[in-house]
């Protein structure tokens, strides 16, 4: 057990508990620090930083993440951090074709494209135009709290009429197209836009990865739209690895609770939420501590959190069926490498490698990785992005050495033979295909990791292994986040707040679930 | 040269429906069929002799009831027999059923799950729940969200209100089930694959959508909210097969003094100064008329029939990318008598409803998963019906005839076009299915017509053969069907309308497109309707 | 689990019986004289026996056997399940013992209910739940988290009603020793044919009466041993008609006829609260947290209760049944959900659910309009109805200790 605050046992002297020190755990600490409330932060596993923690997967190697890239970091809560990231500079996508041909998309999201026909630009261009501008009318309800049914609020009116403004202003054919596109998928869309199979698969992948849909599935533009919300430096769709790498993230969170205010306990793992007729009042420790509190914020997985750390007795049938229908299986692997050196990927400059890269050929290849994953299957042709986190933070790796990380997906956590017999399987068929794009790279490999999401569940304590709490699917969004009855990050229990991915918006590093969950108790409860 | 006050492209039951109602408003109409029969993909057809097939759409139940009234349609010899259950086989030997009776139902269903038995209740009431919040959207014209005339307001307005009658408990609810998949929404309720898989059909049928694909809870109701008599949920045969239905259509509007011609194939509808003024046929022959209503689907319609220059960019570019897309096939078969199926106890009322074979969603999904790879499934959803068990005079006594509905069967294969060889192949895999099943089935049949899209869309002018002029996907529904902006069945060509089911409300053999069409034309010349009885409320 | 091939291929009687027999059938269709039945819970049941009305005056005066087992019957075990069915139901089970019953609703989320029942403590950590609705799913999801199981045994568990002033004398007859100390919510388990049979001092019908639970292979010789016991003491054989007057009398109301459950309601509004139904008195605010406390709480703070369930007494004696309330005699104000002439209190008598105010701040001049049909025609009617309390009849032989020997 370690401490940051020798305060820490006097019970009952918190206003509020957070549970949970992932970055939207921390988000909620501090901004409810800053807002003038005793918070406590409990955390599991030894240090904070939740899926931001990195970890040793080899002697000398790190991987400084799970997530290896940040695109959708909320300026509100960069800025919370202090967080620069005004200097750091887009990274390009690659979208890599086996020919060494490729396409890359500088800028942000591709404001420019090299590798691909002026027409082909152009036509890139109008669809990131319109996507960008729908994601916008999208982004007005991602940044506040989900319009509660029946209970519409007046700024929440002013929310309508902002997105109907904005989208009058560009005329009735924008408005309808807006309607129309809205729960398309995002294969079609594609289509009707761009002729380049590495484009149309780039988007496809995009829009899917860590949802369980394929690019042919209804609704899966959403993904897309969904990515498109973020922004860094005011620029939507920027992706950047932060000053640092990945690994100065978990530090920067720390820092800013640490000075708002924020007791720390690590190593704590909550059992138990606990609660008296329909009010949160206090949370139990592994050790059989209690903690008391009027205010209990959940950074953990709403299932987690209802399932697992509430008795169920203290909520209602009805609600404990929906949480426990949360659709929360993930589909994502990550693997890590270890390299003796800088790997090659044919056709990609070494300058370009700090970007992302991206392995889905074409639409039907993103469709076809993702069938088998409805069968319990993992995908034997699967798509990926790619990135070399030791060339944003050197001391990942020895000197000339390098790291690897590649999000692969399809790998579903209920893999019907059991992911004790299929990773080795899986993890081969992914290293032969990074083998085709860098030729030579197994003789690099040191040593490998891969996580699928029975291993995250575990080293993360998500359950199902899915980074955004649940499906991003378009019926577990909104007033459905995670779900209706606890959309607005207060639950049923008076008293418990979510703070999670699992709230809405969902995932990402955004920060944006704690964010919003933090404002709102501060709106509604005294210290 | 008779110009006509309208003239109707296609004899479909839209397109007669349409034509029924502008006659007996007084207008003078004609309705040109490109085949020697009306009737569209509601038709029976003597393919052999002594059997009547019902060789496209197969049950009734859609068809709405205040349509049949107001055009007298049972004068016209229109009767629906409302039909029992059904039954899914499963490959261990067994089957599940579903009875008209909710006692034999539910023990039916306790025979594989106590739990799932008692769900089943809730699960139909929430089903239901939705049903009666469309069904009163059905014969409304969809209001246009960007338009700000007072009549879109105030329908949309009246959409409001039929939402804000749920609580916000189900509200929110109903945001969940019409973006969800058939697959996952059942979930919810049961936990037996064959329950589900049972259930799940209603999801896909029709649509190129697997049940695990989000949007396919919805299409279930676009199934659920048929009735018989009032009998909401339940389905029918009409008597004397489909075709009875146009049949009672084309006789109604010749009654009433209407005019149609077959054999008429339309090359192209007639403009001047950008205004319908008829169309011609295919031989060179012109046809006039004030107005001119295609009940041919949109692409169809203006994509061949249309000039392209007349016509918007952008409305072009979104009837270009309009989804069709075909997705099933069909078997008509004439067996020389019932087939056996051993699994099913003797004396069972099964047989008189519908029968399948796909007992599991993995089945189910992986049978679409051939159809976007190109394929016709390898292990085909297969809904089959014998409407002769409850209305012998579609056939020689004793002897039947059994529709086979087949999903998934693309409009194309991966890269080529039908042959006739990949048909009978195709036709193959079907009755393989059958006689693992019904032992010397194959002995049974005493001829057989096989429709995949190819040859829906050569005869019935279905664009990619999907049976319900499009998609039914969230793009294409409502204010969006088939084109923003264009879905008050009016189009950018003055005095050019549509009602097939490329509008709102969409597919199935309802009549509802046709009717709304009707009325929004009438509107536009200021007239009223000689009878078009408001739609039955949902109370 | 799924069962296996054979267990299912077993379990297809529904298609040539579509309609259940209970285990009591033989013996009442010897005694049907009117072959009158209807379906109850896919059972077929007798609406009357010999003549509803005299069946009716069986109850009132001698005893009246009463075919219960149609009503679903759950079986909920564990060492969890006191903890569990105070979560589940509105009242407080930790008050019930090893051998009491109790009269009980349970509800959904926003405090509508769901069904009401009886629910029979049969040892420190067994109970069976009886009730008119099909509850699995919602009973098994309850158990989340909770050390409980949940057993549906309806067709196993075959129940009697053994209703009247009467009934005492017959089960002494019978030999049920120790029958005497039963008071009113009691159980307690007899010897009988080998095994044993569940005896609850209980009923429907405002009475002194009971309650038997027997196997369904022990039904036919406990009715013949109450049938024969019975001889003397005037026994007789009822349908539902009868039992339903006598329901009515004492006050008590029936899902589905007086409230509609919420899980079978397409229509939002149609739900109801406890508070809704009369059934307030059941929830317990003070004990651990339940299904729809929540809601319950929120709805009597914020007086956004919308209905009230009363008894009226009319004017007249033509029975009200489905008519409509009104005050003063213009404004509608409710619904008639029951209604009979009672024999017993000699007074027009009705259940009535009333739109709040109605019936809560506004109690006084409420009118009903009843439509007779009498030879194809209407007579229609404006009576004056007045709100009394339920029961409508309160009889001391009911909870008499030890009950009348008669």
């Amino acid at each position: 057990m370690t401490s940051s605050d020798p305060a820490r046992n006097i019970s009952g002297a918190f206003d509020a508990i957070v549970i949970g020190g992932g970055h939207n755990g921390m988000t909620a600490a501090t901004v409810l620090a800053k807002g003038g409330r005793k918070v406590l932060l409990l955390e599991a596993a030894e240090r904070t930083g939740g899926a931001m923690r990195g970890y040793e997967f080899h002697s000398g190697y790190r991987a400084a993440a799970l997530a290896h890239i940040v695109n959708r970091l909320d300026p509100e809560v960069a800025e919370l951090l202090g967080l620069e990231t005004r200097t750091t500079e887009a990274l390009p996508t690659i979208a890599l074709s086996l020919d060494g041909k490729h396409a890359v998309l500088r800028g942000a999201y591709g404001e420019t494209i090299d590798g691909v026909s002026t027409a082909e630009a152009k036509a890139f261009a109008a669809m990131r135009k319109k996507l960008i501008f729908q994601a916008g009318i999208l982004k007005r309800f991602l940044k506040r709290r989900p319009p509660e049914i029946g209970n519409v609020r007046m700024n929440d009116l002013g929310a309508f009429a902002g997105a109907g403004l904005s989208l009058l202003t560009r005329g009735r054919e924008e408005g309808r197209d807006f309607l129309r596109m809205l729960l398309m998928n995002v294969a079609d869309v594609a289509d009707e836009y761009l002729s380049d199979d590495r484009l149309k698969g780039l988007v496809a992948f995009d829009a899917t990865l860590g949802i369980h849909l394929g690019p042919r599935s209804p609704t899966s533009l959403l993904g897309l739209y969904y990515r498109l919300t973020g922004e860094a430096n005011g620029r939507t769709g920027m992706q950047y690895v932060p000053k640092g790498g990945m690994g100065a993230l978990a530090p920067a969170f720390e820092k800013v609770a640490r000075s708002a205010g924020v007791t720390t306990r690590t190593g704590e793992s909550v059992t138990r939420i606990l609660a008296d007729r329909g009010a949160a009042n206090g949370v139990v420790l592994a050790s059989g501590e209690q903690l008391s509190a009027p205010v209990i914020v959940s950074a953990a997985h709403p299932k987690a959190t209802f399932l697992a750390l509430c008795d169920t007795a203290d909520l209602d049938t009805g609600f404990v069926r929906a949480v426990g229908n949360i659709r929360s299986k993930g589909n994502v692997a990550k693997l890590d490498l270890a390299l003796d050196r800088l790997p090659s990927f044919t056709g990609v400059s070494t300058d370009d490698l700090r970007g992302r890269l991206v392995i889905a050929r074409s639409i039907t290849h993103v469709e076809d990785a993702f069938n088998p994953a409805k069968y319990g299957e993992f995908s034997p042709d699967p798509v990926m992005e790619i990135t070399i986190p030791s060339l944003a933070d050197p001391t990942l790796a020895p000197s000339k050495g390098a790291t690897l990380s590649a999000l692969v997906e399809f790998a579903p956590y209920d893999l019907k033979c059991g992911w004790d017999n299929g990773k080795p399987a899986f993890e081969k068929i992914i290293l032969d295909k990074l083998e085709h794009y860098a030729p030579g790279l197994s003789q690099n490999i040191v040593a490998s990791n891969l996580m699928t999401p029975a291993d995250m569940e575990m080293h993360y304590n998500l359950p199902g292994g899915h980074w955004h709490h649940g499906e991003l699917q378009a019926d577990q969004l909104l007033v459905n986040r995670p779900v209706n009855a606890a959309a607005g990050y207060a639950t049923p229990l008076s008293g418990l707040y979510l703070a999670s991915a699992g709230s809405h918006p969902g995932g990402g590093i955004s920060g944006l679930p704690g964010l919003l969950a933090a404002k709102r108790i501060l709106s509604e409860t005294r210290p | 040269m008779k110009k006509y006050d309208v003239v109707m492209i296609g004899g479909g039951h839209n397109g007669l429906v349409a034509a029924c109602y502008l006659q007996r408003a007084g207008l003078d109409v004609l309705v040109l069929e490109k085949n020697d029969w009306v009737g569209g993909a509601a038709t029976s057809r003597e393919l052999t002799p002594g059997f009547l097939y019902s060789n496209c759409s197969y049950v009734c139940s859609l068809f709405r009831p205040e349509i049949m009234r107001d055009l007298e349609l049972p004068k016209h010899g229109l009767q629906v027999i409302a039909y029992e259950g059904g039954a899914v086989f499963t490959r261990d030997g067994d089957y599940i059923a579903s009875y008209r009776d909710h006692d034999s139902h539910r023990r039916e269903f306790a025979r594989y799950s106590k739990r799932d038995a008692e769900a089943y209740d809730r699960y139909a009431r929430d089903v239901t729940r939705q049903c009666r919040f469309i069904q009163p959207l059905l014969m409304r014209t969809a209001p246009d969200p960007f338009s700000f005339k007072p009549r879109d307001i105030s329908e949309l307005l009246y959409l409001g209100k039929k939402f804000g009658e749920f609580s916000p408990h189900d509200m929110a609810q109903t945001l969940r089930f019409w973006t969800m998949s058939i697959s996952d929404f059942l979930d919810e309720y049961f936990e037996t694959d064959v329950i589900k898989a049972y259930l799940a059909l209603s999801g896909i049928i029709g649509t190129a959508l697997g049940p695990m694909s989000p949007g396919t809870a919805y299409v279930l109701l676009h199934h659920y909210m048929g009735e018989v008599d009032g009998s909401v949920g339940a389905w029918g045969y009409a008597r004397g097969g489909m075709g009875a239905v146009t049949q009672a259509l084309a006789s109604s509007f010749k009654a009433s003094g209407g005019t149609i011609r077959t054999g008429a194939d339309i090359a192209k509808v007639m403009t001047r100064s950008g205004r319908a003024t008829g169309v011609i046929l295919a031989d060179g022959e012109e046809v006039r008329g004030n107005l001119v209503v295609s009940n041919a689907d949109v692409k169809r319609t203006f994509l061949k029939l249309v000039e392209e220059d007349a016509l918007p960019e952008t409305f072009v570019h979104r009837v270009k990318h309009f989804k069709m897309r075909g997705s099933s096939g069909k078997l008509n078969i004439a067996l020389d008598s019932l087939p056996e199926f051993p699994a099913l106890p003797k004396g069972s009322s099964c047989i008189r409803g519908d029968l399948h074979f796909t007992d599991s969603m993995e089945r189910m999904e992986r049978a679409y998963d051939d159809w976007k790879a190109g394929r016709y499934s390898a292990d085909p959803f297969v809904d089959m019906v014998i409407p002769t068990t409850l209305d012998p005079t579609m056939a020689p006594p004793g002897k039947h005839f059994m529709s086979c509905f087949v999903q998934y069967c693309p409009p194309q294969l991966t890269g080529r076009d039908w042959t006739d060889a990949d048909r009978d192949a195709f036709a193959d895999t079907v009755v393989s299915q059958i006689a693992d099943y019904s032992p010397g089935f194959r002995d049974r049949i005493l001829h057989m017509e096989v429709r995949t899209p190819r040859e829906i869309e050569a005869e019935v002018g279905l664009t990619e053969g999907n049976i319900f002029q499009g998609e039914l996907t969230f793009d294409q529904l409502l204010f969006n069907r088939p084109v923003p902006g264009y879905a008050q069945y009016r189009t950018p060509v003055p005095g050019l309308y549509l009602c097939g089911s490329s509008t709102h409300p969409g597919g199935g053999v309802m009549g509802a497109p046709g009717r709304n069409a009707a009325a929004e034309i009438l509107r536009d010349l200021k007239m009223k309707p000689a009878e078009m009885s408001p739609a039955h409320d949902v109370i | 689990m799924m069962p296996d091939l054979a267990t299912r291929l077993a379990q297809q009687k529904h298609i040539t019986t579509p309609r259940l027999e209970t285990p009591f059938h033989p013996r009442i269709a010897a005694l049907s004289e009117t072959n009158d039945w209807y379906t109850w819970a896919g059972y077929k049941a007798p609406h009357s026996v010999f003549d509803e009305e005299l069946e009716y005056f069986a109850i009132r005066s001698m005893a009246a056997l009463f075919d219960i087992s149609p009503m679903v019957k759950y079986r909920i075990a564990g060492p969890d399940a006191e903890r569990y069915l105070n979560r589940l139901t509105v009242r407080n089970v930790a008050k019930l013992a090893a051998g009491r019953v109790h009269y009980t609703a349970w509800c959904d989320d926003h405090g509508h209910v769901l069904d009401d029942g009886t629910l029979f403590q049969l040892s420190a950590d067994t109970f069976r739940l009886c009730c008119q609705e099909r509850h699995l799913p919602w009973l098994l999801d309850s158990a989340i988290g909770f050390d409980v199981g949940i057993e549906e045994e309806t067709t196993e568990i075959a129940g009697v009603a053994l209703q009247g002033p009467t009934s005492f004398a017959v089960l002494s007859k019978a030999g049920f020793e120790g029958i005497e100390r039963l008071k009113p919510f009691q159980l307690a388990d007899f010897a009988h044919d080998g095994g044993t049979v569940t005896i609850s001092r209980t009923g429907f019908t405002g009475d002194l009466g009971y309650e038997l639970f027997v196997p369904a292979a022990q039904a036919l010789s406990l009715w013949d041993r109450l049938w024969t016991a019975g001889r003397l003491h005037g026994i007789r054989a009822i349908g539902y008609a009868a039992l339903n007057r006598a329901r009515i009398e004492a006050g008590f109301i029936v899902s589905n006829a007086d409230f509609m459950t919420a899980e079978t309601t397409l229509r939002a509004d149609r739900a109801r609260m406890p508070d809704e139904i009369g059934l307030d008195w059941l929830v317990d605010m003070e004990k651990v947290n339940f299904n729809g406390r929540k809601a319950i709480l929120e709805a009597r703070r914020n007086q956004t209760l919308k209905h009230v369930l009363v008894g009226l007494e009319i004017e007249g004696n033509i029975p009200a049944d489905g008519a409509i309330v009104y005050h003063r005699r213009k404004q509608e104000a409710g619904l008639v959900t029951a209604a009979i002439w009672s024999p017993l209190a000699k007074r027009n008598i009705a259940i009535a659910s009333l739109a709040r105010p109605y019936g809560t701040r506004l109690t006084e001049d409420f009118w009903v309009e009843i439509y007779a049909m009498r030879e194809l025609q209407y007579q229609k009617m404006m009576k004056r109805a007045r709100i009394v309390p339920r029961p409508f009849i309160k009889l001391d032989r009911r909870a008499a200790n030890p009950p009348g020997l008669f």
